[in-house]
């Protein structure tokens, strides 16, 4: 016997009282837990994925919906650009590098994008299996893509057109599989990435099978003298006086907007900042009337524990013990509500993850522990802490004469 | 082995107790029989260390137990004084034997006597029983059986048979003297309960005084 488990078979012999106040404890607690394991890993995720590109560059529209089409793939793209007005943007000299985007095209919802080597670059991805593209129609994939769909090198497949799945299929000409990219843990998993000129001809009507057997560009623009566009631009400044000037250059003289990733980033969390700051309300408005919960909880039993806590110093208990045995009620209370509220929380974000293969959340990973959920530990201790504070305190002066003499 | 003198106590100037000089060697029985409101209960509780006499002196075993304070006389009783209630006040959340565990606990000896005692009590097949599946003659000999369990040098019982029929409460004051004599105890039973004066020859009555 001892402190611990006598606190213990205290709680277990009220199970209903004990359960139910782990479970509200628990609940604002796996809130707190979802909130903070989702922004942490969208934080993460938007930075990583935003790294290197200082501005992108599209069709006038909603800068926000352009930056999540272009840089996170979850938007729909604005619109297409001229190649002409595309082509003039690089020989800016405040852009040190370019890379065209372009989107139209997905197989079974998975995006296919084109764009040069430069894009794998900026990434720095590495080849599980195969190599880069070479020739139109050759296409790589990103880790999840080739896992999910069961693709090697080798396989080929036909596109449909559109950005989400079930539109109609191109049935000209087929993908084939040049390479597959090992696991990034970013935007690059969920992509298939080909040339910009795969994209043009597998919309062009009729065959040119010259073109088709011509090595594609490798950096920059593909060389063509048809009338040609592309979705978006994402560039690099050359200097940090092309951050001031560039965008505002680009906003007012062309056809073409420019949007900042990191700017429009953070008014997007501005603007979710609010709903978390509600949800976070919540939480914390859970949590207090839980530990009000325990409170009260430990109070009401007070009374009718009297005896038993002045029959305990009779038997040798010290004061000190039994303010101890009370606060140590409230900790193992709101400790379990604390273990209890992590895994729950980790399990809703598994099922949300489930739930959403392809959207913005299916990147996230439940099977993530962050430091912060060990003050989430530290915090429910506190809040048992207290919360029994006032009732030990109580059975700290029980008067045990008086207790044991009132029948 | 227990020297009690002078105690003087009062809740109140209006309420005074004298409580008469007590000398107990080890083994001994006493009996304090008197009407409620004697101060049978008041004795009882300055014997045990959980009231404090305005003046006098209480010594067990060489101690002074109206000298001791805060935990100290707390472990000192646990140690040393087993007390028996009229009601058995069993710990619900516990079974009989963590009953008699925790009691060690608290005075940080070992547990290894429990189950003899238990035994001796006739309730060992009951150790994992908790109190609600008890009846009040078996709850009472629990009672009995931690008040024991660490092996006190008094033995305290406060009407110790005032909710039991005569066969039980016969019982208990026989098991009470038998483990006194064992442990060479000194017993103290406070009671009003006329059936218990035959079991005892030494008796002291209080009441009358003022």
């Amino acid at each position: 016997m001892n402190m611990l488990k006598l606190s213990w078979k205290y709680l277990i012999a009220k199970p209903l009282n004990t359960g139910l106040n782990i479970l509200l404890l628990a609940l604002g607690l796996s809130i707190i837990t979802v909130l903070i394991l989702i922004q942490d890993q969208f934080e993460n995720k938007m930075t990583k994925d935003a790294e290197g590109i200082d501005l992108v560059v599209g069709a006038k529209g909603s800068p926000l919906q352009l930056i999540l089409s272009s840089v996170y793939h979850i938007d729909y793209p604005t619109g297409n650009i001229d190649m002409k007005d595309a082509k003039a943007l690089e020989k800016n000299r405040l852009v040190k590098k370019i890379i065209p985007l372009g989107m139209g095209d997905n197989y079974q919802g998975y995006r296919i994008v084109g764009t040069n080597h430069d894009y794998l670059q900026l990434y720095n991805a590495g080849f599980d299996a195969g190599k880069e593209w070479i020739k139109p129609f050759e296409v790589v994939l990103g880790f999840e893509v080739a896992k999910k769909l069961n693709l090697k090198v080798g396989d080929s497949f036909i596109g449909s057109h559109g950005i989400g799945s079930s539109s109609h299929e191109h049935d000209e000409h087929p993908y084939i599989v040049s390479g597959i990219l090992s696991q990034k843990d970013n935007v690059l998993d969920k992509l298939i990435l080909t040339s910009i000129e795969s994209v043009w001809y597998s919309h062009d009507e009729g065959h040119d099978h010259d073109k088709f057997e011509a090595d594609v560009s490798i950096s920059g623009f593909p060389e063509t003298d048809e009338d040609r566009e592309v979705t978006s631009l994402l560039l690099q400044y050359r200097n940090p006086i092309a951050a001031v000037q560039l965008p505002r250059f680009i906003n007012s003289k062309s056809a073409l907007q420019a949007a900042s990733p990191s700017f429009e980033i953070s008014r997007l969390f501005e603007l979710l900042g609010v709903g978390v700051k509600l949800i976070q309300g919540l939480a914390i408005a859970i949590i207090i009337i839980a530990g009000l919960g325990i409170f009260i909880a430990l109070f009401n039993s007070l009374k009718e524990r009297k005896y038993d806590l002045a029959v305990m110093r009779t038997l040798g208990a010290s004061s000190i013990q039994l303010f101890l045995h009370i606060v140590l009620e409230g900790i193992i209370l709101t400790l379990l509500g604390a273990v209890l509220g992590i895994v729950i929380g980790h399990g809703f974000l598994a099922v949300l993850v489930m739930q959403n293969e392809q959207g913005a959340i299916s990147g996230l990973s439940a099977a993530v522990f962050l430091q912060e959920e060990l003050w989430i530990v530290a915090f429910a201790v506190i809040v048992g802490f207290v919360a029994s504070l006032i009732p030990a305190w109580t059975a700290y002066q029980t008067d045990i004469a008086k207790q044991l003499t009132k029948s | 082995m227990l020297s009690v003198r002078n105690i003087q106590f009062q809740y109140s100037p209006d309420l005074k107790f004298q409580i008469p000089d007590i000398s107990m060697s080890a083994g001994d029985e006493l009996l304090i029989l008197g009407k409620s409101g004697s101060g049978k209960t008041t004795i009882l509780n300055i014997l045990g260390g959980l009231l404090k006499p305005q003046s006098g002196e209480i010594i067990l075993n060489d101690t002074k137990i109206n000298l001791l304070k805060g935990a100290e006389l707390d472990k000192f009783r646990g140690k040393n004084i087993g007390i028996v209630f009229q009601k058995p006040h069993i710990l619900a959340p516990l079974t009989v034997e963590e009953n008699l565990k925790l009691a060690n606990y608290f005075v940080g000896r070992k547990e290894d006597q429990n189950l003899n005692l238990l035994k001796e009590l006739g309730i060992l097949d009951k150790r994992k029983s908790k109190v609600n599946t008890l009846s009040e003659g078996e709850a009472q000999r629990v009672s009995i059986a931690r008040a024991l369990a660490n092996h006190p040098k008094l033995i305290l019982a406060d009407e110790p048979t005032a909710s039991l029929d005569d066969e039980n409460a016969q019982a208990v004051i026989k098991l009470l003297q038998e483990q006194a004599k064992k442990y060479s105890a000194a017993l103290i039973i406070v009671t009003h309960d006329q059936r218990v004066k035959d079991h005892i020859s030494n008796h002291l009555i209080m009441g009358g005084l003022s």
